[in-house]
């Protein structure tokens, strides 16, 4: 995610809202110089606060909202720094505004890290208006009085006033500047660090309209878009006039397409009366396709190929310290091991839809995106339209993943809807889902590892594998240059390869670490066994060499104090029973630092059981909604853990996975307790949709070779290995 | 063809083909949107809805099949006292993530509590298997399903 000027100052403005109420929000002057002509409307709009005389306040939401609790989190931190009631405060979702809004996508853990302190500075500042306005009607010095509970109160008077009653005089005060706004000490919190429900919980459980595949406009069409099964293949032949003719069916068209997975593919798109009616019309579709290039490749290919390149020097550097050939040639033991994992689907459960009105020229659109300020940029470079002339409702959305971090449904639907000239729902099935996703990609990596004398690890190296096109990693396929254990191994090594693949590819969360994660963690375990010394501690003493040199930000005394922590919670180092095993792994990413244990069991026939997870996490000083934190980390865990055990997307032209039950879910059924600690730490508050996905991976494979001596290289595990 | 149904004790009428599903029924022509398409082949149970009191994946159910049977959304199921419980469990304990598949997951832990009214944890495994949570808030759904349990009716 790209952010143009993170640094681009805002300032605060207060205004008056119909009724006598107050609207607080930041602007760009740049942006509102260009916009002087916009009326009260618009600040009413774009505000993050609106205080109603009635005492009703209302505070927008600004981030995409996909499962990951921000609507409920961000706002609360506004709400507490507001000193505002909890109970009386309406969460909206912004409209798509982010001159106004700043940062509007749910990508990368970054909104809590990107939003935090400033929407504390909004909240803060509304409350010393509203305690300005009150001093000011009571003629006493403001420092007197005080906020709580959505009152000012002078204490020695006795006298008290709701926001409500004071909010028509705090819109006629000058806002404050944003960074000279006090804040509270974490002691004074009210909502920040409190278990707090999620705000669109009673509308969930009652089936109310939320999710953008619940829209509904009034005489709207239904549409689907079929698209060929190998990858960027194009309509060469149809029967596409029989099926305009077919019951309910309104328009069916073909589209052509573009050679690039962002923009819009070529495809039938065929619009009905009903959704159901559309779907059954596509069943009498007959199409002739070119398939092109992309029909050749093949998973069996890509094993043949990587096995092929290892035989050779990587093509690449990534990244060199010292010099791994002499490294090498200094080491008592060398351990080399070859490791693999697929390609995976996100398969979240909402499949892909949007609702798209196009009239004289301009679009509206309803999106469960997760990116739709890019979304939006999308649709006006497919139809070549001005961005101003598209507006973007963001809706709730039945997870993400990082799928909707890619918005080629909403290119497809202003597309369809532009040629019917109607309102138009387009809604993918699942197998369109699974077959038209932006997959995690695979990999391979072959790593050398050596020892010195002492059992130190003295080199290290890596031939990583990946997909490209045109000699370039795709998207997602790359790998960090300063992945773990650079900075900690003197001489250290790596370098990639590239198979060449026409596959569209992205973000799953925790993107790259959620694979590297189980390579490098599984790798140092190996090493640590093949020093004879227990992986724990051989992490933390390779954690805390003193000849350290650690890159990006990374903090090892933070790590070593995770994975202390989560030693000392899962009772690390008693001895279990035979087929029984605890594995423990590590990882930073997103800003966040976790380590985990997994305590596996297999038996006699090789299947595994997953007795209980350990995960301990660092995301700095404050975790702002327990409920959501403890959620994103068992959720991600129990999501590594159906990687590790299920997933798999094989290649063979396009996807060859149609549905769950090739691309399963752990279910209720083999749900291990997942034990959740988070260590505080004097560090600015970071983000918990990814970090804690990563440790899991490696620490089930990790046990399970305790409890077998056998080692998962390979994902997904296959069971009958350890029958 | 015209189709008597009986929805949430309200009787409504749908104008559909009789291989339309009932899910589709539900959410395009009567614009009840609570009940959720996942994966269309009954594999993921969020479009689960009652059929005289019986869970059903409404996704592969057609029309013509529904024949007179009281049918019970999510929407409705609120009147039914184990679903009232359910419903009040979910928001005390912050059941859901995304919140897709939670009226699935409510519709399907009614049959169970109904079945099983103090379900054991392999009780509430084999009950709900069929329920994906992608989000995997699974540790949450199986407290509030035990919390329901143990509140008077």
């Amino acid at each position: 995610m790209q952010i143009a000027n993170p640094q681009r100052r805002r300032f605060l403005q207060a205004s008056a809202a119909l009724g006598g109420g107050f609207l607080l929000s930041l602007y760009l002057p740049p942006w509102r110089q260009a916009n002087a002509a916009e009326t009260d409307d618009m600040a009413h709009l774009s505000a993050h606060i609106r205080i109603h005389s009635s005492g009703m306040i209302e505070i927008m939401s600004v981030i995409p909202e996909i499962g990951q609790s921000i609507k409920t989190s961000l706002t609360m931190v506004i709400a507490d720094e507001l000193d505002a009631d909890w109970a009386n405060v309406i969460v909206e979702t912004a409209p798509l505004d982010s001159a106004t809004y700043g940062r509007q996508s749910a990508g990368g853990s970054r909104s809590i890290p990107s939003h935090f302190d400033q929407h504390r500075r909004i909240g803060a500042a509304a409350k010393q208006m509203l305690i300005a306005a009150a001093a000011q009607q009571w003629q006493v010095p403001a420092s007197e009085c005080r906020a709580s509970n959505s009152r000012v109160l002078h204490q020695a008077s006795g006298r008290s006033k709701t926001y409500g009653e004071l909010a028509a005089a705090a819109a006629k005060l000058d806002a404050p500047t944003l960074d000279k706004v006090t804040l509270k000490k974490p002691s004074e919190f009210t909502l920040i660090g409190k278990f707090t429900t999620g705000v669109d919980n009673d509308a969930i459980v009652t089936g109310q309209p939320l999710f953008g595949i619940d829209v509904d406009l009034p005489d709207m069409l239904y549409a689907v878009f079929h698209k060929c099964q190998v990858f960027g293949g194009k309509v060469r032949r149809s029967n596409v006039a029989q099926i305009a003719k077919l019951p309910g069916v309104r328009h069916a068209f073909v589209v052509d397409g573009v050679d690039d997975f962002q923009g819009i593919s070529s495809g039938i798109a065929i619009v009905a009366d009903s959704w159901w009616q559309a779907e059954k019309a596509r069943r009498q579709l007959e199409v002739e396709w070119d398939e092109g290039w992309a029909k050749q490749q093949n998973s069996p290919s890509f094993d043949q190929q990587a096995e092929q390149l290892w035989q050779q020097p990587p093509a690449a550097t990534l990244s060199r310290e010292g010099d791994v050939t002499q490294g090498f040639s200094e080491c008592s033991k060398v351990i080399e091991a070859e490791y693999r994992y697929p390609f995976i689907a996100h398969g979240q459960l909402e499949p892909n839809n949007c609702t798209a009105v196009w009239q004289q020229h301009k679009l509206t659109m309803w999106v469960p995106s997760q990116a739709p300020d890019r979304g939006r940029r999308q649709v006006a470079d497919a139809l070549n339209i001005n961005e101003d002339d598209i507006t973007v409702h963001v809706t709730r959305m039945g997870g993400g993943f990082g799928r909707r971090l890619f918005n080629d449904y909403m290119v497809e639907a202003a597309w369809i809807a532009k040629q019917a000239q109607a309102p138009v729902k387009l809604l993918w099935n699942r197998q369109d889902d699974f077959q038209h996703d932006y997959y995690r990609p695979g990999g391979y990596h072959k790593f050398k590892a050596g020892l010195d004398a002492n059992g130190q690890l003295h080199a290290f190296s890596d031939h990583f594998v990946s997909f490209g096109h045109n000699g370039r990693p795709l998207l997602a396929a790359s790998m960090h240059a300063s992945e773990f254990p650079i900075g900690f191994v003197p001489h250290l090594q790596y370098g990639s390869s590239l198979i060449a693949a026409q596959i569209p590819t992205g973000w799953l969360r925790a993107p790259t670490s959620n694979a590297m994660g189980f390579v490098f963690q599984c790798m140092l375990d190996e090493v640590a066994h093949a020093a004879g010394q227990d992986p724990l501690a051989f992490q933390l003493a390779l954690l805390r060499r003193s000849d350290a040199k650690p890159a990006n930000g990374f903090a090892p005394q933070r790590m070593a104090a995770v994975l202390e922590r989560v030693g000392q919670l899962s009772g690390w180092g008693k001895t279990l029973p035979k087929g029984q095993g605890k594995g423990i792994a590590c990882y930073y990413s997103h800003a966040g630092y976790f380590a985990e244990v997994v305590h596996a069991s297999v038996d006699a026939k090789g299947a595994i059981s997953i007795e209980k997870v350990w995960a301990v996490g660092d995301v700095g000083q404050f975790i702002v909604n327990p409920s959501g934190a403890q959620h994103q980390v068992q959720g991600s865990i129990l999501e590594g853990l159906s990687q590790a055990l299920y997933q798999k997307v094989e290649i063979d032209g396009g996807a060859q996975v149609s549905n769950y039950h090739q691309h399963k879910l752990l279910t209720m059924d083999a749900v291990p307790p997942v034990e959740v600690e988070f260590l505080p730490s004097d560090n600015p508050t970071t983000g918990l949709g990814e970090p804690a996905l990563p440790p899991v991976i490696p620490a089930l494979c990790n046990a399970l070779f305790v409890a077998t001596g056998k080692r998962v290289r390979q994902l997904p595990i296959k069971p009958e290995m350890f029958a | 063809m015209k189709y008597p149904l009986k929805v949430n004790g309200q009787q409504l009428e749908a104008d559909v083909d009789a291989d339309t599903p009932l899910l589709w029924v539900l959410r395009d022509t009567l614009k009840l949107k609570g009940t959720k398409f996942g994966c269309g082949m009954a594999q993921c149970g969020a479009c689960t809805v009652h059929l005289d009191g019986e869970p059903v994946r409404s996704c592969v159910t057609p029309i013509s099949r529904v024949g007179d049977k009281a049918i019970t959304t999510i929407e409705g199921i609120g009147t039914d006292a184990i679903g009232a419980k359910l419903q009040q469990a979910w928001k005390i304990l912050d059941v859901p993530q995304c919140g897709y598949c939670q009226a699935g997951q409510i519709m399907q832990a009614v049959s169970l509590l109904r079945q099983f009214p103090k379900p054991t944890e392999q009780q509430i495994g084999d009950g709900m298997k069929r329920n994906f949570c992608r989000c995997a808030a699974y540790h949450r759904i199986k407290q509030a399903i035990q919390h329901a349990a143990e509140q008077e009716a």
